[in-house]
């Protein structure tokens, strides 16, 4: 099979970029998309081109490296699948391919398709986990779970952080992100003592990092590879309502420091 | 309530804002629906009815709730539209989506079609500035001829046909809006998702179809200045 | 050669950990703020070590070369984790789990490490749990367990097909938790380049800023290395793109000995190889082999497909050689006999190497729904990825490089012979043997990095003499110019082969010489080639661009450039274990009926080798193993 990838390409943040076209050959349609990136960068070094950046690690699915806009869909046009797991059998021979990385404010583009995500790790800095200490913890089995609790924590939980969503987002809202981190906990017991907190801190965050609102478009889950429904940010509003109408008192956060290079 | 403030700031709190005066809008549009449909009663019907709202002692306290609760709806929104906006300052040279739907791409498009709408409604019936020849008629009770008022106006095909397209935008913004309170509020559950979803298209219907009753039985003469 | 001593503490084997940590040294609160940590690594292990020692009071800086320590590859752990607990009353105990693991060890684990290993693995669960970590559960709404791996009893807890995945989530928001509170300095897409001693002690490393090139000095008084392992050696294997030898073996170069390297797990349950331009290899749980049946065509080069092919001429090869556990044998044995059948012609699939995995009798005798229900996301993943419907034709799998047991030396503190430095999870070679058991890597990543180091770092800093020493010493700026000079070095060559295709070379010498079964002529061959195969990388590499940048074709070279000379470490230490144990498999050692012959005598011992220049061949120290706990047995699975 034969391909014209149009990639955008850009040499820092500071450089302005450009869409780019390349011909690929001798793709054959057992080769995933990455792959077939792999292939057209080796034919650029060995032209002496410095090869097309772009992130990837497992290419298995499940790390949430991988950050490709295809043809102008986050993760490319098969449905809950990552960028590394889609294979050439499901593009048509000869056919233009774009390739852009994810577009936000939040996501600056480092280099080509790379783009900087930090922000959600600070967003998860900001209270998406359960305050415990190594050692301190009871039994397992000291707290019994619903089973359709814990299927539900899993659910939320299954989020691989990778940014389609934000990506996907008109608005480039952390929200399917936000919500699932949220939702994950408030199904657990565990969850329970933070659980209104962590709703204002993971919001707040978010929007300190520059990520949009939702206005309930719904890309995010048309293009989760994991599938995590919006029905977790109804849950988030939920909770986030609540803790406005109720919690006694909001903690303040300390602004995220980065650390130096 | 520094703690409110600070929590109705966010994106999320904005959004609740918007919901809640959408959902308030919601309810007035369907009141003044209903109060409307009284031109089907006859003129002494709707002008009674207008002379009562008139004199009702908290007339001006529900017209200038609904005048802050229309100024928070677009004004939060245009506040989240402009965050939304930088959020994302760099476009996608191809961007094809799956799931958005028409209604919710259109929101804030719709929405200012409803809003220069609203403006010329406001001139045309409440100020009577577009056509102040019907305005200042009086029934034979001495009250404000509220019906000729609406009859005259709708007999012209230009104000009918704005109306009835305004209308329909109207309910396509509503068509997300409805749909959005519903989640934005929290009550989403995949048990009642089609609940929802059909509810709201029925409650839509019944309001553009209400609505646009009273353009289209006037313009056809099924309304006539006589009455009935 | 040196004899190593492994620092275990004496007293029976159920009390040395608890003893031995009475005994420690303890620092007070306000001297631990004042003691900074470096982790390098942020899978299971780094994660929690470093969310752990920062819970302490210790001021620690975590390294990851990912863009988030999310990414970490112990993410893609599919099976589960072991524990003791118990909790299904099938006569599970920590004495049990430990000697499971001996015995899979193939006898070359240390016992008290091993032992040590059980007893904590039930306060992971705990941890775990409490960090709101979604493992199955039953109605009862008590945590499901379910037998692993070919273990007699089930001990394994999991969440779906994603253990690995929220055990990492788990760690990463404690480790988040500590980066928030100022505790910990995350510093991500930074990957270590050296190791700074000074007076004989590990304190600090050397980095490379992935973006912006920057080569930075981090002093420290102690350094955890938790890099995960080397399976990217071969080149295809299951592991992440990115992972590397960096860090352990410029550890290794700076004076740690490296431990075991040959004892390399191959997994028998991945997808085949597609073609040449092939990057990575996929697991599929081994889960499928309870209802899968294996074979191959009887008839060397069958070119029919595999519903056209009679019963009586397919050769269920593992049910005919291994009738007691037939298509459930250990991994390491599924694995030769799958290379053994395609070695003699009778592989399927487009080059030839694979075998069947046929799920038409289950579905006949459970029907789709069920089979679905139980492996519904594999069969998917599979078509997803080969394009092929498993419901309709037996999966093709073959074996695949998928981890690694050897890693750097280390003592029962998990400190290397270089002090100071300390070594977690799977780039240490402690506590697996010769080879794995299912679901006990993320029992060990965790053990180390929550609940040992913690401890054993606290009584190496309460007691060592540590010297103030700053990133203006001589060492860094030792190690910082030896840095820069490898960079230099491969930006100059600009030749015209792509670094991908050094690796891939490599990867194929590796795999037919030092894989699934090795010999000493092999081995030889093996160590010759890379030679020549490192000299040739050295002339007609090509690098483009310049260190000041984000340059992804030099970061893999570094990287592959450390592959081409530790690969030959791999093959000496093949070479001198003259016995087949575990995956290890020495095919001048083999029973009459092709087992592994081991040989307790001679090799019951821990290699552990130290650099003495590339190329030339390493010196070998030897910590003998004793087996007081449990008897030696040979492994039989006929």
């Amino acid at each position: 099979m034969k391909f014209t990838l149009c990639v955008w390409r850009q040499l820092n943040s500071d450089e302005p970029g450009s869409m780019v076209s390349y011909e690929v050959d001798g793709v054959s349609e057992d080769m995933s998309f990455l792959e077939v990136l792999d292939l057209l960068n080796e034919n650029l070094v060995v032209r002496g081109e410095e090869p097309i950046a772009f992130d990837h690690d497992c290419r298995e699915g499940i790390c949430g490296m991988c950050a490709l806009v295809i043809n102008g869909v986050p993760h490319g046009p098969e449905p809950v699948t990552t960028a590394c797991q889609l294979h050439m059998r499901k593009f048509t021979d000869g056919q233009t391919i774009t390739v852009e990385p994810w577009r936000a404010a939040a996501f600056p583009v480092i280099r080509d398709l790379v783009v900087d995500r930090r922000s959600l790790d600070r967003v998860i800095q900001a209270g998406g986990f359960v305050s415990v200490n190594t050692g301190s913890a009871p039994d397992a089995n000291a707290l019994p779970i619903s089973k359709d609790a814990a299927d539900r924590a899993f659910e939320a939980a299954a989020c691989i952080g990778c940014g389609a969503c934000v990506a996907a987002c008109p608005n480039a809202s952390a929200s399917l992100f936000v919500a699932a981190k949220v939702a994950q906990f408030a199904a657990l017991p565990q969850g329970q003592p933070e659980r209104l907190q962590r709703a204002i801190h993971l919001v707040e965050a978010m929007d300190r990092e520059g990520f949009g609102g939702c206005t309930n478009h719904y890309e995010c889950e048309a293009v989760c590879p994991k599938g995590i429904p919006v029905s977790f940010i109804a849950h988030l509003n939920r909770d986030f309502l609540k803790a406005a109408l109720m919690s006694r008192e909001v903690r303040d956060v300390p602004p995220a420091v980065e650390a130096e290079e | 309530m520094i703690r409110l403030v600070r929590l109705f700031s966010t994106s999320v709190g904005d959004k609740l804002i918007v919901a809640l005066t959408g959902g308030a809008l919601l309810v007035f549009l369907l009141g003044h629906m209903l109060g409307n449909m009284t031109v089907f009663q006859g003129p002494d019907s709707l002008n009674g009815y207008a002379a009562w709202l008139q004199g009702h002692p908290l007339v001006w306290f529900f017209r200038f709730g609904l005048v802050a609760v229309f100024v928070a709806h677009v004004l939060v929104t245009v506040r989240l539209t402009k965050a939304n906006r930088r959020a994302r300052p760099v476009r996608y040279s191809r961007r094809v989506a799956r799931q958005m739907s028409f209604t919710s791409r259109y929101m804030v498009l719709s929405g200012l079609v409803v809003m220069s709408f609203l403006a010329f409604h406001l001139l045309h019936l409440t100020f009577g500035v577009i056509q102040p020849e019907i305005y200042q008629l009086e029934d034979s009770q001495q009250r404000h001829d509220v019906y000729a008022m609406v009859v005259s106006g709708f007999r012209n095909p230009w104000i009918a046909g704005s109306y009835v397209l305004s209308i329909l935008l109207l309910g396509l913004h509503l068509i997300h809006g409805a749909a959005s309170l519903f989640q934005t509020l929290g009550i989403n559950h995949e048990s009642y998702t089609v609940l929802i979803r059909y509810g709201v298209y029925l409650l839509v219907t019944g309001i553009v179809l209400g609505y646009c009753s009273i353009p289209l039985l006037i313009f056809s003469g099924t309304v006539s200045l006589e009455g009935g | 050669m040196s004899i190593l001593d492994g620092k275990v503490p004496g007293g029976p084997i159920e009390t040395k950990w608890s003893n031995y940590r009475v005994d420690m040294k303890l620092i007070s609160p306000t001297n631990k703020r004042k003691l900074r940590v470096i982790v390098v690594g942020s899978g299971l292990a780094g994660a929690s070590a470093a969310a752990s020692l920062a819970e302490l009071g210790y001021q620690v800086d975590c390294f990851c070369f990912q863009d988030s320590p999310r990414r970490a590859h112990s993410v893609a752990a599919q099976g589960g984790i072991n524990a003791a607990k118990n909790y299904q009353n099938d006569g599970d105990s920590v004495r049990r789990l430990f000697y499971d693991t001996v015995k899979g060890g193939d006898f070359r684990a240390r016992e008290a490490n091993v032992y040590r290993l059980a007893e904590i693995s039930n306060s992971i669960i705990d941890q775990c749990v409490a960090q709101g970590v979604p493992f199955a559960r039953d109605y009862g709404g008590l945590l499901d367990n379910r037998s692993f791996g070919g273990a007699q009893v089930s001990r394994t807890f999991y969440a779906r097909g994603q253990t690995g995945q929220q055990l990492l989530l788990g760690c990463y928001g404690a480790l988040s938790r500590q980066i928030g509170l100022g505790k910990v300095q995350m510093h991500s897409r930074v990957e270590m380049l050296d190791l700074v001693v000074v007076e004989g002690k590990a304190r600090g490393i050397i980095t490379r800023h992935l973006v912006s090139g920057r080569i930075a000095r981090w002093a420290a008084d102690a350094v955890v290395l938790a890099t995960g392992g080397y399976g990217n050696v071969f080149y295809l294997s299951t592991n992440a793109m990115g992972c590397n030898v960096t860090a352990t073996y410029r550890a290794y170069k700076r004076g740690a000995y490296f431990a075991n390297p040959c004892f390399t797990q191959i997994h028998p349950t991945c997808i085949p190889v597609a073609g040449e331009h092939q990057s990575k290899l996929t697991l599929m749980s081994e889960s499928l082999r309870n209802d899968g049946r294996i074979w191959v065509p009887v008839q060397p080069d069958e070119t029919r497909a595999a519903a056209d092919i009679p019963e009586a001429e397919r050769d269920y090869f593992l049910e005919r050689k291994y009738p007691a556990f037939g298509n459930l044998a250990p991994r390491d044995i599924s694995s030769r006999a799958a290379k053994e059948v395609c070695d003699e012609g009778r592989g399927v699939g487009k080059l030839g190497r694979g075998v069947y995995l046929d799920f038409s009798d289950a579905l006949a005798r459970l029907g789709k729904g069920s089979i679905a229900g139980r492996y519904g996301n594999l069969f998917e993943m599979y078509e997803k990825i080969t394009g092929e419907n498993p419901y309709q034709r037996p999966m093709r799998i073959y074996p695949a490089s998928h981890y690694t047991m050897g890693g750097l030396w280390v003592d029962y503190n998990l400190m290397s012979n270089i002090e100071g430095l300390h070594v977690l999870g799977e780039a240490n070679f402690s506590d697996h043997g010769a080879n794995r058991l299912g679901a006990s890597a993320l029992m060990q990543g965790l053990a180390d990095g929550y609940f040992i180091i913690g401890d054993t770092l606290g009584n190496y800093l309460g007691s060592a003499e540590l010297a103030e020493v700053d990133i203006n010493h001589a060492a860094f700026a030792d190690a910082e110019n030896s840095v820069r000079a490898g960079i230099k070095r491969l930006l100059e060559v600009n030749g015209r082969r792509s670094v991908d295709s050094f690796h891939r070379e490599l990867g194929n010498i590796m795999w037919e010489y030092c894989g699934m079964s090795r010999n000493a002529q092999g081995l030889r061959k093996a160590i010759d080639l890379i030679a020549e195969l490192r000299e040739q990388f050295w002339r007609e590499v090509r690098v483009p661009g310049t260190n000041e940048s984000f340059n992804v074709a030099l970061e893999n070279a570094g990287r592959v450039a450390d592959f081409l000379e530790f690969a030959q470490l791999l093959c000496y230490d093949a070479l001198s274990r003259d016995e087949s144990c575990g995956a290890h498999f020495r095919e001048e050692h083999q029973t009459p009926e092709g087992e592994a012959e081991r040989n307790d005598e001679a090799f019951s011992y821990v290699s552990a080798w130290q650099f003495t220049g590339v190329g030339s061949e390493p010196i070998q120290h030897k910590e003998p193993l004793s087996f007081d706990n449990v008897a030696l047995a040979t492994r039989s699975y006929k």
